[in-house]
Formats: C-alpha cells, structure tokens, sequence
C-alpha cells in the first residue's frame, strides 16, 4: 500500500462519482425543482443504456447512438410528465412513489418485450480503445476518463444554465414559487415538462455513455437508482453543487470501502450517508 | 366392451386388486378422477433483473425436451404455472408458498440463484413437493438440505470449481487471488477451489469479495494489480461476467492468467470479444462439445429459438428429460410419489454435457470439463475430473 496505490484508487473513486452524478443530477433536478420523487429515474439510465446499444448496432457508430439516444430519452420523459405526472403535482408524494414505481415495471417489462432478456456489451469506438500504462502492470483504459470529461462538462454547463441564464431564473423561480411565476406570464406547465426532459435526458446520457464499460442487462437501473438516491440526500435535495460533491463523496467511500473494510463494502455508502446526515440533517447543500 | 357376464371372483379379484394397488399408493390419477387431470409443474425462475436471461433458457429447454416426447408427462397434459422470483432471496419462501399452497403444484422447478433455492427448499421439503434445481448450485441443496424430493439437474457449486484447484497447481500457479460476488454461490465456487488449491500446496493471496450484483470493479483490479499474483480464480455470472473481463483486460491485467467456473464466460463469450481470450475454465458442459447428443441438441435449439443454447438451456433440457423419463414410469400417477421419486433416482439422463446418473443425494455425478477460450470460442480441452461426485457433506435425510 504506497502513495501511488492510494492515488489511483483516488482516481477510480472521482471517476466512478462523476459517473454517478450524472444520473443523480437529473433526479435532483426532478425531486428538488418540481418536488417530484422519480423512482422511475434508473429506467432512464436503463433506456439510454439500451437506445445506445441498439442504435450502436443499427447505425454502427457509437457517437451517433449517443447523440440520438439523448433526445429518445427526453423525449421519453417529456411524454411521461405531460401524460402522467402533470396530474400528480398536487397530490401526495406517496401518489407519485406509487405512479413512477408502477413505470419502474413497465419500463422493466417494455425492455424484455423489445430487446429481450440477453445480457448485451455495446463495443467501444477503437480510437478510444485503448488504456495507458499506470503502473508496471495496471493500466487505466482512456474510455473511462473520456467518460469523467463529459460528466464534468455537463456538471459546469448545468450550474451555469441554472446560475447565468434566463431559463435557470424561471426554473429557480417556477420552484420557489409556482403561482408567481405564473402570474409573471410564464408557462410553468411548458417549463416543468422541459425540466423532466432534461433530467430523463441526462439519464439517458449517462446510461448511454456508460454502456461500453457497464455492458447492457436487463435492471441495470434499479441498482443505480438506490444510490442515485444517496446522493441526492447527501448533497441536499434540489442542490446541483451538491449532487456533485455527495457524488463524487459516494464514488470515493465506495472505491475506499471496498479496498480498506471489504467485508463492510456494501455497507461503506451507507455509513458516509448516515455520517452526513447526522452532522447536516438536510444534507451538504439544503 | 367385453360383454361377457362378470363372475362374482372376478368382481372379488378385481377389487382385492384394487385395494392392494390403493394400499401401496398405485392408484393411477387418470382412474382416480375419471378423467386425465392435467400435471401442474411450477416453475420458479427470474424472469426479470441481472438472471432473467438464464431464466428464459431453462424454461426454453425444459419445454423443449417435454416436447420432443410429445408434450405430455405420462400421458398427461401439462399446466404451467410460472412466477418470476427475481433472484430475491427475501421472497423466496412467499414465491415457493404461491406454487406449494397456493397452485397446488405437482412439480417445482427452480431456481437460478442460490439464496433463492435455499429458500424454496425449505418451504418443498416440508411440503414434500418434488422439486427440480436446474440451476442454482448452493452445496447445501444437496447437502444438509437434501431430502427424498429434492434434485438437481445442474451441479452443485463445489462441482464446478474443486477440479480447478488441481488445474491451478499443475499450471504452475502458486500465488493466487480469488474474486467473486459476497453471495452464496461465489463463495461456495472459490471455497472448493480453495481447498483443492491449498490441499496441493497453493497460497491464496487475497480473497476478495464484491456485493452482489454490483458490477462496478476498478477499485478492486488496482488491488489485484499491486498484489501481482500467478492467477486471478474468479466467478461472476453474466452481466458481472461480461463486463469484469472487458474490465480486467482494459486495465492491462491480461499478463495475469484469469481462471475460473465456466459461467465466467458462457453465454457472454460473444460480447467479452478479444478480452476473453485465453481465460481457462471448469464446468460441466461446454457449447463445442463434440457429441451426437450435443449437437442434435444445439441444431434444435437454434431453430427453435432464433439463438445458441447454453448451460443453463442444457440444465433446463435435463430437467424436461427427467420429468419425462420418471413420470412415463409412474405411467403418469402423481400420487405414487416412492415410485416416482425411486424412477428419478434410477434416472440416466442422456445430456447434451453427456450421460449422467444422480448421486446417493439427487446430484448428477458428472464429468467436470476443462476449457479454453481460443480466437472467440470455447475450446475443451479434455475432461478435468471424470464422474466428479459431490460429497454432500451434512446430507442426512437421503
């Protein structure tokens, strides 16, 4: 156990955390915006995962699999909110738990029905395929940082979508108060189905992007979705900033958990969880 | 009709006859009820999540030896009774109960992983409904588990791996890491592995342990790269499969042999490509096997169903052959329950993997294959451990 260890095991923590917060962001957007618990979330990582690989064998290239699942996904989550969510906004969280739970199995059962239950890995583009050397005999495969780019530029276009522009003002407005921004001639239905999209979208993008190095099998999203959770409670419900850093905290408890206290390994989320919350009740940034 | 007038000691035979049969539980179903009441068979898989792939290939195999005999078990039609078990052992016992209490099954085939078998056993043995295993390999099934109406068609967890560990020595591998999913089933594969290995001399570096079905594995090559061992003996099964190997190899780990059971490449070998090459393993079945059973076996398979059979679609074959075989024995009579258990105990199954008999506790005694994968195809490359018999160690029911 040397610096060197300890660096990369640093590195495969940021890397797995940035991953995470791309899927988390999108559900911290849906839950602390609108006020919508999604448990439906993962299926969109699930969706873009499964549009990527089929679109990678139809169109044989996985950049434009990319590109086309991310509207196939928003798309997806923007007929959802209009179709069923819309009529929920005033009802209990216990109706929309119920609601996007009942999607979780139909999205589940859609994938079955389309393209079966085979476990599938979507190949990689050869200019990427390829690792550099870490250590004498470790590798690091240049896929994965390509990955952690992305997540990282879509982590700074969001904080200043929301920060900078005048569509961030109405979606901080639309959810500190509805009936104002409304008042201001302001299409909050519109605005709210645009927000859904974007979250199903950055789903989307995740599972899609992730598919080459996570391959492709049937519930992929609910494994993710639990921790997706995680992280939007410890970085403070509705908070981008801290998704980000609950995210990038999990992926570091996650990978050292593993190595330091492998028998307590599934449970070294958890604690960190517990840990926060006990010292910020609402989380990093509420 | 024989319309010849009937004696009184005919009428007096005829019912000595009878009563002797009803004594001893021969009563045919088909007499008893007036007409042939369906055989219900309950099936017990995943047909959702991680395991859903596996479940369909044992129902696909299962209904297609069933079919090959014509579709009926001693001369009984058949009602399916399905539920889909999600690989959650916590619902197990209600998932089992729905089949035993509920549907009133006549047969439980299941499952695929093995903390979820754990749990349906114990509901079918004391229920005492004759229950077939086409898959998962928890050692306690056929173990302190075992009971009279319990079999397996696949193999036990101890089967697959313990040839390995002399495969392991005779490579020349002395320092050895071991990984799979914290679940039963990968730690009953690496600990039989483990005490063939270290029997021979063999020294485990480390034995890491992941949660199930986690796939995400980087933190733990990094430690496997700084330990530097002579092999890497793991199991995950498909997706973790798939996507461990891509990930062993994109990590530049490929100088380190990676061994271990068959399931680390069946069915998934296609997508793992290149990454797979090379990877040694142990089971008892490979797709190349190069037999007449095998290959009629695979041709129909593929034209059944649009795609290659594998290990699991070769389990669930067996388990249709053996409902077959013991049923037509019983000439259909579900209440002979001694009789039907003794024609499956005395069952040969003529396997696609090859011929196989159960042992004393109702798993097959099989032979154990050793392979390799050479430019994208699993090569056998000869037999293991001829007519490998699971110890079934605590079985003391059978």
């Amino acid at each position: 156990m040397d610096v060197w260890f300890f660096l990369i095991q640093a590195l495969n923590g940021v890397q797995y955390g940035l991953l995470l917060f791309l899927v988390a962001s999108g559900l911290t957007l849906i839950f602390g915006i609108m006020g919508i618990i999604n448990l439906a979330h993962g299926s969109f990582y699930m969706l873009g995962a499964y549009t990527a690989y089929w679109l990678a064998l139809k169109t044989g290239s996985l950049l434009a699999a990319l590109v086309l699942s991310l509207p196939i996904a928003a798309l997806v989550g923007f007929g959802i909110e209009t179709l069923l969510v819309r009529a929920l906004y005033k009802r209990d969280h216990l109706d929309q738990v119920l609601l996007t739970y009942g999607l979780i199995l139909v999205f589940n059962e859609a994938q079955k029905l389309i393209w079966g239950s085979d476990v599938h890995a979507v190949a990689m583009p050869a200019v990427l395929n390829w690792s550099f050397p870490l250590t004498d005999n470790l590798s690091y495969p240049i896929y994965r940082l390509v990955i952690s780019a992305v997540c990282a530029v879509v982590a700074l276009g969001m904080w200043w979508v929301i920060a900078k522009t005048r569509f961030g003002m109405w979606v901080r407005a639309g959810a500190s108060n509805r009936e104002m921004v409304q008042a201001l001639g302001i299409n909050v239905k519109l605005l709210f189905g645009l927000v859904f999209a974007i979250g199903a979208a950055l789903a989307g993008l995740a599972g899609a992007i992730a598919a080459p190095v996570s391959s492709v099998y049937p519930g992929m999203g609910d494994s993710v979705l639990i921790l997706c959770f995680v992280v939007v409670v410890i970085g403070g419900v509705g908070s981008v900033k801290g998704a980000f850093l609950g995210a990038i905290l999990i992926g570091l408890a996650d990978t050292f958990g593993r190595v330091l206290v492998p028998d307590f390994a599934s449970f070294s989320v958890y604690a960190v969880m517990a840990a926060v919350l006990l010292w910020k009740p609402k989380g990093l940034f509420a | 009709m024989d319309s010849k007038p009937v004696s009184r000691r005919t009428i007096l035979q005829g019912a000595a006859v009878a009563g002797l049969a009803g004594a001893s539980g021969f009563v045919p179903t088909k007499f008893a009820i007036g007409n042939t009441a369906k055989v219900k068979v309950g099936i017990m898989l995943p047909y959702s999540g991680t395991y859903a792939g596996l479940g369909e290939a044992i129902t696909n195999g299962m209904k297609m030896a069933i079919a090959e005999k014509g579709g009926k078990l001693g001369g009984r039609d058949i009602e399916y009774v399905a539920v889909d078990d999600e690989s959650d052992p916590a619902k197990a016992p209600e998932n089992a109960n729905k089949l035993v209490t509920g549907e009133k099954v006549d047969f439980v085939v299941g499952t695929v992983h093995s903390g979820v078998a754990m749990g349906m056993v114990k509901v079918t043995k004391q229920s005492g409904t004759i229950t077939i295993i086409p898959n998962a390999g928890a050692n306690a099934a056929t173990g302190p588990m075992c009971s009279p109406n319990i079999f397996r068609t696949s193999f036990s967890n101890w089967q697959t791996t313990f040839p390995l560990g002399k495969v392991a020595i005779e490579k020349g591998y002395k320092n050895v890491v071991t990984m799979t999913w914290k679940y039963a089933a990968g730690e009953e594969m690496i600990g039989a592995f483990e005490e063939h290995f270290t029997s021979r001399g063999g020294r485990i570096a480390r034995q890491i342990l992941v949660p199930f079905p986690n796939v995400e594995f980087q933190a733990n090559l990094t430690e496997i790269a700084a330990l530097k061992p002579d092999a890497v003996m793991c199991f995950f099964a498909g997706a973790g499969a798939l996507k461990f190997v891509k990930d062993y190899a994109a990590a530049g780990l490929k100088g380190i042999p990676l061994i271990g059971p068959g399931f680390l490449t069946d069915g998934v070998l296609k997508g793992q490509g290149e990454a797979a090459e090379g990877i040694l393993t142990t089971l008892h079945y490979a797709d190349n096997l190069d037999t007449p059973v095998n290959k009629t076996f695979r041709a129909a398979y593929e034209k059944q169903f649009g795609k290659g059979a594998d290990v699991y679609a070769v389990q669930g074959y067996d388990a249709g052959q053996l409902l077959v075989q013991s049923m037509a024995a019983v000439k259909g009579d579900t209440s002979a329950q001694p009789a039907l258990i003794a024609a499956m105990e005395k069952a040969e199954i003529k396997s696609p993997r090859g011929n196989f008999t159960f042992s004393k506790a109702h798993n097959p005694i099989q032979d154990i294959y050793l392979r390799e994968v050479k430019n994208g195809q699993e090569m056998v490359l000869g037999v293991a451990q001829k007519g490998l018999i699971d110890p079934a160690r605590g079985c003391m029911a059978v």
